[in-house]
């Protein structure tokens, strides 16, 4: 049985036009104008127990509004989800015992209380058991290397280490869905690393299913095998991070290393995004490929060569690219 | 004459919690709600006692609009024209003498003691406003418990806290209650739990306006303007008696007196009998009223909360 099964999953807002100025201002008074917005515009897809699985999709693309409605903050508009077999905006307490949503904008602990003293808060919220909240406690602290700072105020805690807290805090309980809003947003390289692996010994450990959202790459490179990409509240693609390129990557890029120097006529062949002395990259049109390698080393000595699908964000920027022309047009 | 909550409250009762425990909301057992209980007690004593000399201070203070109070009511009785009920050397104003008059504004503040509730509106209108209540949506933990039990255990020691400074002032103005305190068990067990109901009506009705937040943004005018009502139509500024006929009756038909006039009348043995017995189950009924209110405002601001924000 799917962890999350979302069927047709719709969310309109009504946005109130504001006008410029104090005219603008004084007319909004008595007559307002709305404007409908769809954040989310029949989403579909399931889960399964275990599988980790990104959200990519620019700002605004609903990815949040889904993960909302996901977790029963709010309503949606038409459609229907199943969350670990509950209906998520019936907010039945054993159904919000077994996820948590973690919002990396958002902080949950108390600001000027030492880590540990929300722990023991949300101990007595979840009424978890002494002994099995010790060893989560210790098992996470220590998995995150953050022994010696659960007794120092929140507020003294560098952004990265905060972020750590907040997911500590959010897994106490141990829940079989964990819903991460932008985990690793304003952290630097070396916090991200430490978030990801993280997240990828805790999956690996405990088999938790888990669905984020983030505007980094690099972790989804690093941790799920299979996305989602939303734009303008469509789901646009389901499936592989590696199909992803195949599908919308429809370039490749071929590294060239030419034994005599590089030759000066590589322009007919593709785009030249790179050259020197003796290397060269070229743009080169997927189908294209044999056909282009076959006559460049007809007419050059070619020392080394390789074939590597374009990086990762372009494809995406590619991707959202599309999805907003496809909108724009309609 | 501004309403004692606004102007003068103890700053080491206005403040909503820093520290706080949720309400039980699985089956885990009697044992452990009384275990937390407990705690919550504990800390709420400890951050009470952090903050002692301010704390003493404040009641202190909070005394001092007392002494103008008894002057004021000395000038009114020395002008005023006795009603019917005066016998020769004792004047009566709507049936109150001048020491029982201060009696009773004595009393209105025990009654206040238990009914107000400082912060506790407009901290549900800020948790709503920025977005904090999301907390109550994502964990098993319901806002309207954990408010409560917060405010049970901070109620508590405060009433401990401030018992000495209050013996201490009704020590001083003994005289005025010269006859006017309850000899039969029944009117102070009565008064009790007139003052435990005085809670209920208060913390529910403070809690159904925290929830207007869900369709205002802003609500610290309309938070002002209630309190502001609240001090005179619940009886802390004068007894209602004092007002002419319809409206007398019709202030000690709504619910506001039942946090201030009503224990206070009680205490001064005013009602008796079946009036008494009527009067507790109307109480009794105001608070069902306002736990339903507030249950229902809370259920409908979620929806509407779900509908458009999030």
């Amino acid at each position: 049985m799917p962890i999350i099964e979302a069927k047709g999953l719709t969310k309109t807002y009504r946005v109130f036009q504001k006008k410029d100025g104090l005219l603008g201002a004084l007319k909004g008074l008595y007559r307002r104008e709305y404007k409908t917005v769809r954040a989310v515009d029949e989403v579909s897809f399931t889960i399964e127990p275990g599988e980790m699985v990104a959200f990519l999709g620019p700002n605004g693309a609903g990815k949040t509004t889904t993960l909302k409605m996901l977790s029963g903050l709010i309503y949606p508009t038409s459609g229907s989800a199943r969350v670990l077999d509950f209906t998520p905006w019936d907010r039945q307490d054993a159904f919000r015992r077994q996820f948590a949503l973690v919002m990396g904008q958002k902080n949950q602990l108390w600001w000027d209380l030492p880590a540990s003293d929300s722990f023991e808060l949300h101990r007595e919220i979840y009424s978890l058991p002494a002994a099995q909240f010790n060893a989560t406690l210790n098992e996470l602290t220590e998995l995150l290397g953050v022994q010696k700072l659960t007794k120092q105020a929140v507020r003294e805690l560098s952004l990265g280490e905060r972020m750590k807290m907040e997911l500590i805090a959010a897994l106490l309980h141990q829940p079989r869905l964990l819903l991460l809003d932008e985990p690793t947003i304003g952290l630097d390289v070396v916090a991200q690393v430490a978030i990801q692996k993280c997240l990828k010994e805790y999956h690996a450990r405990r088999g938790v299913t888990i669905l984020l959202t983030s505007h980094y790459m690099r972790d989804v490179e690093a941790l799920c095998s299979r996305v989602l990409v939303i734009t303008h509240g469509k789901l646009l693609y389901d499936g592989e991070l590696s199909g992803l390129t195949e599908r919308f990557g429809d370039e490749k890029i071929v590294k060239l290393e030419f034994a005599e120097g590089t030759p000066d006529d590589l322009a007919r062949f593709g785009e030249v995004t790179r050259t020197d002395e003796f290397t060269a990259d070229l743009k080169v049109e997927r189908v294209k490929i044999a056909e282009i390698l076959g006559a460049i080393l007809d007419r050059h000595a070619v020392a080394d060569l390789s074939v590597q699908d374009p990086p990762l964000e372009q494809v995406i920027a590619r991707v959202f690219q599309e999805g907003k022309d496809a909108h724009d047009a309609a | 004459m501004t309403p004692p909550e606004l102007a003068t409250a103890a700053p080491s009762e206005m403040e909503v919690p820093a520290f706080s425990m949720p309400v039980e909301s699985n089956p885990a057992g009697f044992a452990a709600t009384l275990r937390k209980y407990t705690k919550i007690f504990r800390a709420s004593l400890v951050e009470r006692l952090t903050y002692r000399a301010d704390f003493l201070f404040s009641t202190l203070l909070r005394f001092l609009p007392m002494l103008t109070t008894i002057l004021l009511w000395q000038a009114i009785y020395a002008t005023a024209t006795p009603d019917e009920t005066s016998t020769p050397g004792h004047k009566r104003l709507s049936g109150f003498q001048f020491d029982e008059m201060i009696a009773y504004l004595l009393m209105v503040n025990i009654s206040r003691m238990f009914s107000s509730m400082p912060g506790l509106a407009g901290g549900i209108a800020r948790d709503i406003r920025e977005g904090t209540i999301k907390k109550y949506l994502l964990q098993p933990l319901d806002l309207i418990g954990y408010l409560l039990s917060y405010r049970v255990a901070h109620k508590v020691s405060y009433i401990i806290s401030s018992a000495l400074p209050y013996a201490v002032l009704f020590f001083i103005c003994r005289g005025f209650f010269r006859g006017h305190v309850p000899t039969e068990p029944t009117v102070w067990l009565a008064f009790a739990t007139s003052l435990v109901l005085a809670f209920a009506v208060g913390f529910f009705f403070e809690a159904s306006v925290g929830m207007v937040g869900f369709w205002f943004l802003e609500v610290t005018s309309i938070l002002y303007i209630v309190m502001t009502l609240n001090f005179f139509i619940s009886g802390h500024m004068f007894p209602l008696d004092l007002l002419p006929r319809p409206w007398s009756t019709i202030l000690k038909s709504l619910p506001f007196q039942y946090m201030a006039y009503f224990p206070a009348v009680i205490f001064l043995g005013k009602v008796r009998g079946a009036a008494l017995a009527y009067g507790l189950l109307l109480q009794l009924c105001w608070a069902g009223v306002f736990i339903c209110l507030a249950r229902w405002l809370y259920r409908r601001g979620l929806r509407r909360y779900s509908a458009y924000g999030g």
